[in-house]
Formats: C-alpha cells, sequence, structure tokens
C-alpha cells in the first residue's frame, strides 16, 4: 500500500499581507510553510504507516511549484516521507495544480491520497476534490479521523453539528482537517540529514490551461474607530447594540 | 439556466438554502435567465415549493437511496447530467462543508471554473469576474473565469435573504447511480444547539477565561441572545471546549450578525475566521489588545465582572 500526500507551500500564517502592485504578492521577508493542513496529513499518514505493521510501504509527497519550493518539500521529507514528486510550474488555479499532480501520478496507483482541505493563501480548497475527480476514485471531505485496520479504511467526517463515521473503498482521496493529527511533527536532525539524499524528483509540466485567471488584489476597507464604552456602564453597550447597530 | 444545489437537513431547508436561491435569482437577472433549484433526497413538496419564494422558477427533485449519505463521486453525477439537460451556465452551491466537497468535482466534470467562497454577484459579465477573499480574508481578489461555464460557492451569510416569488412547479426526476462504495457505520450529532455557522449571534470565549469552569457565564450570555458558543484555538487544543467550536484561521469561518471576543487577544489567525462579522464586541483587560482594532464596541474590563453584568443589562432590555 502507499500513499500520496499533496502539499503546497504558503506564507506564514502571521505574514501580514502586502501587493506590490495590485497584482503580486509582496514576497519580501516571507517565511514559507507547508500549509498547516498538508503538514497534518502528512503527521497522520506516518502515523498510519508506522502503525500498519509494514502494510503501508511508501509515503510520497507531491507538490506542484517552482525550484523556490524545495525548502518545504525536504522538510516534508525530513519529517519521514520517502520521496517527492516536483512538478516544475507555477500554476495559476487550482484546476492547474490539480491536473498537473493528476497527469504526474495517474500511473502509480496510490490507495490513499491526502490533502488539506484548503490552503491558507488563496483558500480555493478545490484541488483534492478536482484530484479525485481526475483519477476518478471515491473521496470524503472535512475529514478529521482515519483509520486503518486489515485493508479497511474507516474515516471520520465532520458534518454540521457533528461528526459521521464510515468506511470508504481504496483507492480514495480525503481532504483533512484540524482533529487528523494533534501536533504537526517537526523534523529531528536525523531526518534533516536524511532528507538530503532522499528521492526529489523533478516532474516538467504538461501543456494545461487554467479555468480561471487571478487579476487585481484589494485590501479590505479599513474598519472604523472601535467605540470604547466604560466598563461599569455595560448598559450604554446594550443601547448601542440594540439602537445603532441594531443586532440585538 | 442558473442550477442552484439545495441541500436538506433531514427533510428540512434553512435560512442558507433560502439565501443561495436569493443570490441565484440576482444572477439570473444579471445574465438574463432563469434559476433551477435541485433538491437531492427525501423533501416533501411543502418544503420544496418554499424555495420557489426566493426566486426558484423550477425545483427538481431527485430521491435515490444511493445518496441518502453525502457521497461526492455520486452526487457530483447527478448534479452533472441535470445541469447537462438543463443547459445550466452558472452552478451555485453553499461554501460550507457540502459545497466545497462537491463543487470541484463539477468543475472537472463541466470543463466549468470554479471560484470558492463569493461573496456578492459579478462585477462584471463579459469577462465574468468576480470577487472573492483570500489569505483567509486578509484581502479581496478579482478572478475572471475564462470558461463557458462557471460554478461559484457562496458564503453563509453574505448575500442575505430577498423574497422574488415565483409561480415554480417541481419535478420528480428518476436518475439511477452505482451503489455508492461509501458506508455509514455511526453519525454523533449534538441536539438542540444553534450550529455555529448558522447562528446570528455568537459569544466566544479565549484563554482570557482562565479555565474550562468558568465558561459558565460564556453559556449564560449565550443563552438569554440565543446564540451558540465559540472559542479561540488554544483553548479548543488545551481540551477546555469542543473543537467544533474553534473559530478562525484553522477552524471554522463564521459571519455572524454579531460576535462577542471575550477575552480573547485578537491574533491574525483568530481575525481571519470573524473578522467578515456584521458588528464585532471585544471585552479585554489589555487596552492594546489587538482584537480592539477589529472591533466595533469595546470594554477594557474583566470578563468575569463584565459578562454577568452585561447579562443583567440584557434581561433588563427585554422585559
Ligand atoms: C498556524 C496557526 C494557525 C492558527 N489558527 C488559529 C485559529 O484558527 N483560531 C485562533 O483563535 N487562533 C489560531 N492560532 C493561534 C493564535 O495565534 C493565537 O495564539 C490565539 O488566537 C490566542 O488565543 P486567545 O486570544 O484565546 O489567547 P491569548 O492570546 O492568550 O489572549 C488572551 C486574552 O485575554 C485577555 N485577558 C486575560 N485575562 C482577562 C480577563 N480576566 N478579562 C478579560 N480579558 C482577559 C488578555 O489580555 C489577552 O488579550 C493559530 C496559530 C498558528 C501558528
Amino acid at each position: 500500500m502507499k500513499i500520496l500526500v499533496c502539499i503546497s507551500n504558503v506564507p506564514d500564517t502571521t505574514t501580514k499581507i502586502k501587493f506590490v502592485n495590485d497584482y503580486e504578492l509582496d514576497k519580501t521577508g516571507i517565511q514559507w510553510i507547508i500549509n498547516p493542513w498538508d503538514e497534518l496529513a502528512l503527521t497522520r499518514a506516518l502515523e498510519l504507516k508506522e502503525a500498519s505493521a509494514g502494510a503501508i510501504k511508501k509515503i510520497t509527497v507531491i507538490n506542484v511549484g517552482a525550484a523556490e519550493t524545495e525548502p518545504t518539500i525536504r522538510k516534508a521529507l525530513a519529517v519521514g516521507a520517502d520521496d517527492a514528486i516536483r512538478v516544475n510550474i507555477i500554476a495559476k488555479d487550482a484546476y492547474q495544480t490539480a491536473k498537473q499532480i493528476a497527469e504526474a501520478v495517474k500511473d502509480e496507483n496510490y490507495d490513499l491520497i491526502l490533502t488539506g482541505v484548503e490552503s491558507s493563501d488563496s483558500n480555493g480548497m478545490a484541488v483534492g476534490e478536482m484530484l479525485a475527480e481526475l483519477l476518478n476514485i471515491n473521496s470524503a471531505a472535512s475529514i478529521s479521523g482515519i483509520n486503518f485496520d486489515k485493508s479497511l479504511f474507516t474515516i471520520k467526517r465532520e458534518i454540521d453539528g457533528g461528526t459521521e463515521l464510515l468506511t470508504i473503498k481504496t483507492p480514495f482521496l480525503a481532504t483533512v482537517q484540524k482533529g487528523i493529527a494533534i501536533n504537526p511533527r517537526i523534523p529531528a536532525m536525523r531526518g534533516i540529514m536524511q532528507a538530503r539524499t532522499k528521492p526529489l524528483k523533478v516532474v516538467e509540466p504538461k501543456n494545461i490551461y487554467n479555468y480561471v485567471e487571478y487579476t487585481d488584489y484589494e485590501l479590505p476597507k479599513p474598519k472604523g474607530k472601535c467605540k470604547m464604552i466604560a466598563a461599569d456602564n455595560v448598559t450604554e453597550l446594550v443601547n448601542l447594540l440594540h439602537n445603532e447597530a441594531k443586532v440585538i | 439556466m442558473i442550477l442552484t444545489y439545495i441541500e436538506n437537513w433531514e427533510g428540512k431547508f434553512k435560512k442558507l438554502s433560502y439565501e443561495l436561491v436569493s443570490y441565484s435569482y440576482e444572477l439570473a437577472k444579471k445574465l438574463n435567465t432563469k434559476v433551477i433549484a435541485l433538491s437531492i433526497g427525501n423533501v416533501n413538496n411543502d418544503e420544496l415549493t418554499l424555495l420557489a419564494k426566493y426566486g426558484a422558477h423550477k425545483i427538481i427533485t431527485v430521491k435515490n437511496q444511493q445518496l441518502n449519505i453525502l457521497d461526492n463521486k455520486l452526487f457530483a453525477e447527478v448534479i452533472t447530467n441535470v445541469a447537462q439537460k438543463n443547459e445550466a451556465t452558472c452552478i451555485i452551491l453553499a461554501n460550507n462543508t457540502t459545497g466545497k466537497a462537491i463543487a470541484p468535482r463539477l468543475s472537472v466534470k463541466l470543463q466549468a471554473g470554479l471560484v470558492a467562497g463569493v461573496e456578492s454577484i459579478p462585477t462584471n459579465t463579459q469577462p465574468f469576474t468576480i470577487r472573492k477573499k483570500v489569505y483567509t480574508g486578509k484581502a479581496y481578489n478579482n478572478v475572471i473565469v475564462k470558461t463557458p461555464k462557471k460554478i461559484l460557492t457562496l458564503f453563509q451569510n453574505s448575500f442575505g435573504l430577498v423574497e422574488n416569488p415565483q409561480e415554480a412547479n417541481i419535478e420528480n426526476l428518476d436518475i439511477s447511480t452505482a451503489e455508492s462504495e461509501i458506508k455509514l457505520i455511526e453519525v454523533n450529532k449534538v441536539t438542540g444547539k444553534i450550529l455555529l455557522q448558522d447562528a446570528e449571534i455568537v459569544v466566544s470565549a479565549g484563554r482570557g477565561l482562565k479555565a474550562p469552569e468558568n465558561w459558565g457565564i460564556v453559556e449564560d450570555l449565550a443563552k438569554i441572545l440565543n446564540a451558540a458558543t465559540a472559542c479561540s484555538r488554544p483553548v479548543s487544543d488545551e481540551g477546555w471546549r469542543p473543537h467544533s467550536e474553534h473559530v478562525g484561521q484553522t477552524g471554522k469561518i463564521i459571519a455572524p450578525n454579531l460576535y462577542f471576543a471575550l477575552g480573547i487577544s485578537g491574533a491574525i489567525q483568530h481575525l481571519g475566521g470573524v473578522s467578515s462579522s456584521k458588528c464585532i464586541v471585544a471585552v479585554n483587560t489589555d487596552k492594546d489588545a489587538p482584537i480592539f482594532e477589529a472591533a466595533d464596541y469595546g470594554i477594557i474590563g474583566d470578563v468575569r465582572k463584565v459578562i454577568p453584568e452585561l447579562i443583567v443589562a440584557i434581561k433588563q432590555t427585554k422585559k
């Protein structure tokens, strides 16, 4: 059995977003990280492999991006992925990303593919399910738990106001969210050393058109000043919420 | 045609369902076309008819045993089938867990560009241009959809309800599908609680509450306001509150009419999930807490004192 984990490279979540002009992200000083959900997906994949008594043989990570994303890929290898693929293109939209991945892995027959529910930059939330459709395999979204026992996978899916426990036939793709693993793994020195020699295959992109084009950015309108109310006068707050904001 | 997929919850619709139809109607007006609402699952005709009030010109209902639980693959097949038969050019879904699970598959099947998480109708139709949030609400991006067919997912509580009563007929459609390869073992549901995503008012508390046993006042405040409760991430990580209450960049993204941030510092990742709230009230002992930059109303004070007083004051106005 083998698992594929899709990872994307995003600005650190504390980044203050600025633009050079209206069209381009100002990359100066940005710390790049593995998308937090992808990191948890990888962590869970490693846990499953370790607990599988050899049934899960390999974990591969894949990223669609330019050479500058390699430190992020090496980090994934350092925490324990066995090998990596990078499709050498800066994709313009989720479809291009998903299709490039599909082309790169379609003959590999992964049993399980994990992706984060969304990336913290473009918030597209689409790559995972698009990939499942392109590979024509089962899928489930918003998965907060995944277990493996004698070739049978059970998954926990978040639904409005609760969760569902499901079984799902392989091969399948799961987009995972919080809860799938508790803390992301942090690479140890040994892992970092090993990562340097683990295989990282660079694949040239296929010619694929994008469906949507991201154009100019806008920053949200600055908020009006916060109205301060004295702590001993909460009645005033209730009045304002009732008469001014009209929300209670 | 505009096709909008309307999910149901045990046979019932909710505000979000009507918001989707209201939005679709507005879009249809702009594109000079009509709205078809598609329901999958067991929903009776009285309930289905309610969709007409918000602008559905036609209502299609598909009932099929295989579709009793969400199987993304099968649902995408059914919606694609209906979209093709009715020559839909735009498909609208909710930007919730279901919509996000199906929309990308539809995008591939119909070769239709997908814009996930829109809040308003397109600013332009030639080329089709629409605004969406990126970087977890820290910026907006204008997006051009280049394909003839388009798919949009709409943020809950962004467009609102608009009544546009129509005479719609209900069409029962038989669509057979393969057997689902996803099987339900069990469902765990909290009943009787207002869902965070559906709540008009959300009372949220952070580490400033100090310990889980102090949450009583937070729940009391929520109760008298008919509000849902939420929390910051460290609070759910510590196990003080359930994960389902965690809001922010890595938790739920919500947009209630009123959001109370009690003892929450207002970290950028927290704000990412709540900054679309129409009105934010912050209570914090630290006058320099970043939450005051995002809030509309603020009180510098101790939550243990302010919340109980607030409860009393609200009770008085309610009288
Ligand atoms: C990748 C990543 C993702 C993250 N995602 C999220 C997310 O989705 N959601 C989220 O919330 N956080 C998220 N965080 C964490 C975030 O950075 C903050 O650490 C977190 O939001 C702080 O929670 P808090 O405000 O409850 O606690 P603190 O920052 O500890 O703030 C407590 C506040 O309470 C005030 N206070 C103390 N005592 C009182 C009192 N008696 N009365 C009134 N006020 C009092 C303090 O002045 C302080 O402002 C994320 C972090 C990372 C790195």
